[in-house]
């Protein structure tokens, strides 16, 4: 039972969000769509933020599952303040992720030194793109299989410790199968925020095309000059956005 | 002593220590609270007392400097949810524990065959956990736990979730293959301990107030949880004139001497009820005010404080008995079982 006034509010929380993915579908250029989105800047474009969106979700999935149980499944002082700090990139504007970046990994950064000497160049490389994207999409990963890991709760893991299953089996037989559905939705998440990352991405990694300049700052780029190019692209974004939660849903319900 | 187990853990009030012989069934019961379930706890490794040890054949399991993983101590959990893991089917579940300890896949699916077929569970191998009821999850869940070839089995109320009709052949089941292990089995029902357990010991607020042969525990209990559980009366003090505290009784065969600590135990079916005292009678009467009426079988178990009596739903009505009503419990000295305490 919902109070029938609450309807209200709904839609029209509904109709801000869709009411633009309407209007670029209305602004598109449906006779010239083909030629604009098949442009070799495009492709380089769609490709790059492809490759490098799956790269930081596998690294997402790597860092941020043992992250995660650390979190959900231990208690240590200071534990509350560790959470914080590393879910600070869900609340940071993304600029200033790309500025502690640079700052980091750059040349004359914390690191850059170390990375100089081992003949490693970070900043302005794809590499920076897909570290880019990791470090924003990290605490998407983390937090929907914390929440997902605290849900389940230890009973089933006690059990199988008491069944003689050692650690290692436990995480591996037990806890990783049944928060399966939390580490795929964690998993698409992160990878939809890598797709749509933009500002650590053009303050860290620069926009050169091919190598940094991945869709949405193509789409920032030619909206200057072709504003049909950026609208198509978008939509691409759009398209390649809804067919991604789709999939998600879909592999939650099998 | 295969087990010998003391702990204390403040943050939970308990303080307690047991001994279970190899091959022998302990059971443990007590009221919610009591601190059952954290003695097993302790026993599994899943909690670290303040103070105190665990000791499973000669090795020390929890002990000063020594905390050995849950994992590795060689003692199986049977809960009162299956806690079958959802994402295996039956089989393997059973066949986790032999897998856990480096079997084959073929190997342990024989092992998981052996004992779901020992549990009479056999026909349900292929199965979702999702979809074997409570009772068959049980089986299972007590198949998995025997698979692992564990030293020490606890077993914490594993038929209160069930439901009834179930219970006697799970019980038949259990009684089977509990037979020849080490086992602490932790339950509210007299008939658990009756039938499965060798031993038994009472807890009270973290404490063992009881311990000794089932038998001899629910037929003279001296705690009053056990007396209530058992469906027993039983009223303490000191032995004085044939009676103990004015409850007249037969002594059994050590009987107490004037004057020492004595409980009176007396069954709810012996005790008849009355508006007033039958004058001029040569039992026990007692004035109480009724507590509480619950059915019992064909009848009416009429509370009264600790004490209880049961009476036909008839005289129940003739009596007008409601909680809160006077009344007057008389039983027959000679149905009044007396003991040293």
């Amino acid at each position: 039972m919902i109070p029938r006034w609450i309807y209200a509010p709904a839609a029209l929380g509904a109709a801000f969000v869709l009411l633009p993915l309407v209007a670029i579908v209305a602004r598109v250029d449906w006779t010239g769509f083909l030629g604009l989105i098949t442009s070799q800047a495009s492709q380089d474009a769609l490709w790059l933020s492809l490759r490098t969106s799956a790269v930081s979700t596998v690294l997402c999935v790597l860092f941020g599952t043992p992250m995660a149980v650390v979190l959900a499944r231990t208690s240590f002082p200071g534990q509350g303040v560790l959470r914080s700090l590393v879910l600070l990139p869900l609340v940071l504007p993304p600029v200033v992720g790309g500025i502690a970046l640079l700052y980091t990994f750059g040349r004359r950064g914390l690191l850059g030194h170390e990375l100089d000497v081992l003949g490693i160049q970070v900043a302005f490389s794809t590499t920076a793109v897909v570290m880019a994207q990791t470090f924003v999409a990290l605490p998407f990963l983390v937090v929907s299989l914390e929440g997902a890991l605290r849900t389940g709760g230890r009973r089933y893991e006690v059990v199988a410790a008491s069944l003689g299953a050692g650690p290692t089996t436990v995480f591996r037989r037990v806890t990783l199968p049944l928060v399966l559905p939390g580490l795929l939705s964690g998993a698409v998440l992160a990878f939809a925020r890598s797709l749509g990352e933009f500002g650590a991405t053009i303050t860290f990694a620069g926009s050169l095309q091919g190598v940094t300049r991945t869709l949405p700052l193509e789409i920032y780029q030619i909206r200057e000059t072709d504003v049909d190019a950026a609208v198509a692209l978008s939509l691409v974004l759009v398209v390649v956005a809804v067919l991604v939660i789709g999939l998600a849903r879909q592999g939650r319900a099998g | 002593m295969s087990l010998e187990l003391a702990a204390t853990v403040a943050a939970r009030g308990l303080d307690a220590a047991l001994e279970v012989a190899d091959g022998e069934t302990l059971a443990v019961l007590g009221p919610n609270g009591a601190g059952k379930s954290t003695l097993l706890a302790v026993a599994a490794g899943l909690l670290r007392p303040d103070a105190g040890r665990v000791t499973l054949d000669g090795r020390d399991l929890t002990a000063p400097g020594t905390f050995v993983p849950t994992h590795d101590r060689r003692i199986a959990l049977l809960a009162q949810d299956p806690l079958l893991f959802p994402h295996l089917s039956v089989l393997e579940n059973v066949a986790f524990a032999p897998r856990s300890r480096g079997a084959g896949r073929r190997e342990a699916r024989a092992t998981a065959r052996r004992w779901l077929g020992e549990v009479g569970a056999a026909d349900l191998a292929d199965r979702r956990p999702a979809r074997v009821s409570g009772g068959q999850g049980q089986r299972v869940a007590l198949a998995r736990a025997l698979a692992a070839d564990p030293r020490l089995l606890l077993l914490d109320e594993p038929m209160a979730a069930l439901d009834v009709s179930v219970l006697p052949a799970l019980r038949q089941t259990l009684r089977r293959v509990l037979a020849d292990r080490t086992v602490v089995l932790v339950t509210h029902d007299v008939l658990d301990a009756l039938l499965l357990a060798d031993r038994v010991v009472v807890m009270e607020n973290g404490r063992v107030v009881e311990a000794g042969p089932t038998t001899d525990v629910l037929e003279r209990p001296r705690s009053g949880f056990t007396a209530r559980i058992a469906g027993l009366n039983l009223v303490s003090g000191p032995w004085r004139d044939g009676a103990v505290a004015g409850v007249r009784g037969i002594a059994a065969d050590d009987a107490p001497v004037e004057g020492e600590p004595a409980v009176a135990v007396f069954r709810p079916s012996a005790v008849s009820v009355f508006r007033e005292a039958p004058g001029g009678s040569p039992r026990n009467s007692f004035p109480v005010t009724v507590t509480e009426l619950e059915p019992h079988g064909d009848q009416v178990r009429v509370r009264a404080g600790h004490l209880a009596a049961d009476v036909t739903v008839q005289s129940a009505a003739e009596l007008d008995l409601a909680p809160g009503a006077r009344a007057v419990f008389a039983v027959k000295a000679s149905e009044v079982a007396v003991y040293r305490t």
